[in-house]
């Protein structure tokens, strides 16, 4: 019930964007509320830069209505942006310039009174760990330092709603870790919309996922509720003296098989049954030298797949 | 706003290098055709005082000072305007400003004031030297007055010029490339033309700085060079609204 109550920050309907005589973005609306963290997945070449430019007011679409806040970006766009914070996929950094004084810039180009700005700047340093840096000149920055300032002049002038262009992409694998539970903390106090071609990091941070393919959501649901077609029934084993490959196939319950490598294979299974222990228990007397059995996690191609047949499944229903 | 983003542009060109670089070098360039010119002087003084009406020192050495700065800049303006608008593009900056709560106008106003400003203060260093030769003589403020403002709304058709071409694309050098042949072109029409009447004698901004340069004011050339700046501001507020609609 109480979602139902929560404001809508960001509201979008029928976007449609063309480039010369191709349609990018066809006809998509989307809904963000109050404290909600957006995922919107997609391959590259899907539409999801185009409509974060579209979002953020960079670019204005051919067809359709965008309102911030409820106003409308289109008719108001100085006022509507004030509301908003962007982090395109390659953060606009002036490298001359130190973390302060480009902060202090990017605030006071947002409106922040030149006293507010001293209190803004270190909430936001406090907020993306920059404390240490702030004397340094961006240029010399490392990538995810500069991906965290990239994030802290989006934030800076605290906006209700904040659109990130793929985030953690180029980022280390602790960096990233670092950067998801900032987005995090920022979905306590702002809807965030963040775009990427990661199932993982839709899983890990956001409540509600919307799927892009070719210009159109094809999918649109909870993240709990997508996790369903991101699982898979299999996994990859690595066996030190694997035996021969019908001997594998002969074991109940797999369907089918494949050599990745001498010593790797990829096993599928059925959905209820698990072969896994049965394998295990045999690696032991046949001495196959079981070294690693990995569970399959599926890949966006594979979600596609299943969301489409799904999808054209249940028309067939309906028809 | 506006003040903001030009100051934005002053701190970042005073931040780099090679403005410090570019800004020695051009001083240097100044005060050799200085002396050179007082070095003219004295050669040709001893003729000179055989007039009836001499020219003074400040005609023979400033005039032709200001006149050789003015080219200087048509040829310098363009390595700082190529920055503006093509290089942020080219760097992806540029989404920051076409994000935030600003409008075209202000983008484009905060860019050209900025570097307005920055040419105006590199070109004023030069008659801080012709000051020097208060010491010796009479000089002739109005002249180097009605020069100093023509310089300066000279500068202004030349940042606006190259501030527009370097919105129309997202490489700096063809920006830097295509304003140079735009302002070269149109000076270029306008002393290789020899009927006196021709069109080609009007449009370009540097002919409409030959009576500045000569101590006379006149209003249609303050006109034509206030309308070549507007016009050239307003191309550039166009084209960034256009690049927001057909990206």
């Amino acid at each position: 019930m109480s979602n139902d109550t929560q404001q809508v920050t960001l509201s979008a309907s029928q976007l449609t964007r063309r480039f010369g005589g191709k349609t990018i973005v066809h006809d998509l609306s989307l809904t963000l509320k109050h404290g909600e963290i957006l995922g919107l997945l997609g391959h590259n070449g899907a539409g999801k830069s185009t409509t974060m430019q579209m979002l953020s007011g960079c670019l204005l679409p051919n067809h359709g209505e965008i309102s911030i806040c409820s106003i409308n970006l289109l008719r108001q766009p100085t006022l509507a942006k004030k509301h908003i914070g962007y982090l395109p996929e390659t953060p606009p950094l002036y490298r001359e310039l130190s973390v302060n004084d480009y902060l202090i810039f990017v605030a006071r180009l947002h409106g922040i009174k030149a006293n507010a700005t001293t209190t803004a700047l270190d909430q936001a340093k406090q907020r993306c760990g920059l404390d240490t840096v702030g004397k340094k000149i961006i240029g010399t920055l490392s990538k995810g330092y500069q991906q965290r300032v990239g994030i802290a002049q989006a934030i800076i002038h605290s906006p209700t709603v904040i659109i990130l262009d793929e985030p953690t992409v180029g980022l280390d694998p602790a960096q990233i870790r670092e950067i998801r539970t900032l987005i995090r903390e920022l979905g306590d106090s702002s809807s965030v919309i963040l775009s990427t071609h990661l199932l993982s990091e839709v899983q890990s941070i956001c409540n509600r996922v919307e799927i892009m393919r070719q210009g159109k959501i094809i999918y649109s649901d909870t993240s709990e509720n997508m996790q369903q077609y991101g699982s898979v029934s299999g996994f990859t084993i690595s066996l030190g003296n694997p035996p021969l490959l019908h001997e594998l196939q002969s074991i109940s319950g797999i369907t089918d098989i494949e050599q990745i490598s001498a010593t790797q294979f990829r096993v599928m299974h059925t959905s209820d049954h698990n072969p896994s222990d049965t394998l295990i228990s045999l690696s032991g007397e046949r001495n196959w030298r079981l070294e690693q059995l990995t569970p399959l996690q599926a890949t966006l191609e594979e979600v596609y797949v299943k969301i489409t047949a799904s999808e054209n499944a249940s028309d067939g229903k309906t028809k | 706003m506006i003040r903001l983003l030009a100051m934005r542009e002053l701190r970042s060109l005073f931040l780099m290098p090679s403005t410090w670089f570019v800004i020695a070098a051009l001083q240097l360039v100044f005060a050799w055709f200085f002396l050179a010119q007082v070095d003219t002087f004295l050669q040709i003084q001893p003729q000179l005082a055989q007039l009836a009406n001499p020219p003074r020192v400040t005609a023979t050495v400033s005039s032709a000072l200001f006149n050789t700065v003015a080219i200087l800049l048509m040829i310098l303006t363009p390595m700082f305007t190529m920055r503006l608008i093509a290089e942020e593009r080219h760097n992806q900056t540029f989404a920051l400003l076409l994000a935030a709560p600003l409008s075209d106008a202000q983008i484009v106003l905060g860019k050209f004031i900025g570097t307005v400003v920055f040419l105006s203060l590199l070109a004023s260093l030069m008659p801080l030297m012709l000051c020097t030769l208060a010491i010796g003589t009479d000089l002739d403020h109005g002249l180097i007055l009605s020069n100093l403002l023509g310089l300066i709304l000279l500068v202004a058709c030349y940042v606006a010029l190259g501030l527009y071409v370097s919105s129309i694309t997202s490489q700096p050098i063809i920006a830097a490339i295509g304003a140079l042949a735009t302002l070269v072109g149109l000076w270029l029409a306008d002393t290789t033309t020899s009927a006196e009447d021709s069109l080609w004698h009007s449009i370009s901004p540097l002919g409409h700085y030959q009576n500045l340069n000569a101590g006379l004011i006149d209003s249609s050339d303050l006109a034509f060079l206030f309308l070549f700046t507007t016009a050239f501001l307003q191309l550039t507020m166009r084209r960034l609204s256009n690049s927001r609609r057909y990206g």
